[in-house]
C-alpha cells in the first residue's frame, strides 16, 4: 500500500473504507463522519502536507444505497504529492462536512456540487447555486434521474412577456 | 442587384450621372457600413474574431467596426452556444440597439442548439429574437461568414424605407 495511504488507515483505523490504488494514484474512501477530521489531518500533519484543493466533484451511483459519492482531489505544492479522498451519502441524509474552513478554495467547487447533485455542505459559508439561477426550481441536473432535456425551462423564455419601453 | 442605374449625359454620353430613388440609396448606405456587435458566446467567436482580423478582413464588406455597446450597433452576430440563462442577456442587448437592426444566427448552436439538446441549451436563438440570416458551419468559417453578410446585404437592398414593408420581406 503506499505510505500515504498507510499513515492514513494507522491515523484513523475507523475511518478508512476503501483503498485504491491505480497506476499511482491513489483513492482514499472514508465514512462521512470522519472526513473532516481526516482532511483536517491531511492539511496540518508535516508530512502530507496537502496545502492545495484541486477539486470537489460528486458521483451519482444510483443503484446503491449510499447513492452519491462527493470526492475531493488535493495537492501538496512541497511535497508534490496528491490523493484522491472520497466519501458516500445516501440520498436520504445527503448532508457533508464543509471542508472550506480547511481550504477555502473549496468554497465554489462545494457549492457547485450542491447546484449539479443536490448534497449539501454542513458549515458552508454560502451555500448557492452557482451556476444554474438561484430561482431554479427543477432539482438537480446532474443526477441520474434527472431528464437530459430538463423539465421545460430551457423553452421558458418568461422575460418576453415583461414590458419594455 | 441594380442598386445605382449609370446615366449617361445627354450630349456627349459620358458617365456622368448618376441616377436611383432615394430608397435605394438609403439602402445601399445601409448596407455597406453595418456596425457589428461583438456578442461570442462560444468557439464560433474565434471565427468571428477571425473574420474582422487582417487575414480575411470583413471591413471590404462595410462592416468591420465591431462596438462593444449595443446602443452603436445595427447587426448582431450571435456567435455560439446561447445558455437559457444568457437569453435574457441577449434580449435586452437586442432591445437596446436602435433601428434598424439586424441578427446572424452563426453556427449550428445558435441555429438549432446542434447536439447540446441539454436541460441548459436554448434550442436556437430565434425562440425569443427575431433572426435574419443563419449561418451554418461547426464553427462556420470567416467565408461563411461573410456570404452571411453578402446575403444580409442583399436583404437590406430590398428592404422599403419609406413604405409599408411588404410582409414576405419583414425579418
Amino acid at each position: 500500500m503506499h505510505p500515504i495511504a498507510e499513515r492514513i488507515q494507522r491515523e484513523f483505523p475507523k475511518a478508512v473504507v476503501k483503498v485504491v490504488e491505480w497506476r499511482g494514484d491513489i483513492a482514499v474512501t472514508v465514512t462521512r463522519d470522519s472526513l473532516h477530521d481526516v482532511a483536517r489531518f491531511l492539511h496540518d500533519d508535516p508530512d502530507m502536507d496537502f496545502d492545495y484543493i484541486v477539486h470537489v466533484s460528486s458521483v451519482d451511483w444510483p443503484e446503491d444505497e449510499q447513492r452519491f459519492e462527493v470526492v475531493y482531489e488535493v495537492y501538496s505544492i512541497r511535497k508534490r504529492q496528491r490523493i484522491r479522498l472520497k466519501t458516500r451519502v445516501s440520498e436520504a441524509d445527503c448532508l457533508v462536512d464543509s471542508l472550506t474552513d480547511i481550504w477555502k478554495g473549496a468554497d465554489f467547487m462545494e457549492r457547485e456540487v450542491y447546484d449539479m447533485m443536490g448534497i449539501r455542505f454542513r458549515n458552508h459559508p454560502d451555500l448557492r447555486r452557482i451556476l444554474m439561477p438561484d430561482e431554479y426550481d427543477e432539482g438537480y441536473p446532474l443526477r441520474k434521474d434527472f431528464p437530459l432535456r430538463g423539465k421545460g425551462w430551457r423553452d421558458t423564455f418568461e422575460f418576453l412577456n415583461e414590458t419594455r419601453p | 442587384m441594380g442598386l445605382i442605374q449609370l446615366g449617361r449625359h445627354e450630349k456627349d454620353g459620358e458617365l456622368d450621372v448618376i441616377t436611383t430613388t432615394v430608397e435605394k440609396a438609403v439602402n445601399w448606405a445601409r448596407k455597406g457600413s453595418l456596425w457589428p456587435m461583438t456578442f461570442g458566446l462560444a468557439c464560433c467567436a474565434i471565427e468571428m474574431i477571425a473574420a474582422v482580423s487582417s487575414r480575411y478582413d470583413m471591413d471590404r464588406y462595410g462592416a468591420g467596426v465591431f462596438r462593444a455597446s449595443p446602443r452603436q450597433s445595427d447587426l448582431m452576430i450571435v456567435a455560439g452556444t446561447v445558455c437559457r440563462r444568457m437569453a435574457p442577456v441577449i434580449r435586452k442587448i437586442y432591445d437596446q440597439m436602435p433601428e434598424p437592426k439586424f441578427v446572424i444566427a452563426m453556427g449550428s448552436c445558435a441555429t438549432s442548439g446542434n447536439i447540446y439538446d441539454s436541460y441548459s441549451v436554448v434550442q436556437g436563438v430565434d425562440r425569443f429574437v427575431p433572426v435574419d440570416i443563419y449561418v451554418p458551419g461547426c464553427p462556420p468559417t470567416p467565408e461563411a461568414l461573410f456570404d452571411g453578410i453578402l446575403k444580409l446585404q442583399e436583404r437590406i437592398m430590398q428592404k422599403r424605407v419609406f413604405l409599408k414593408q411588404p410582409e414576405q420581406v419583414k425579418a
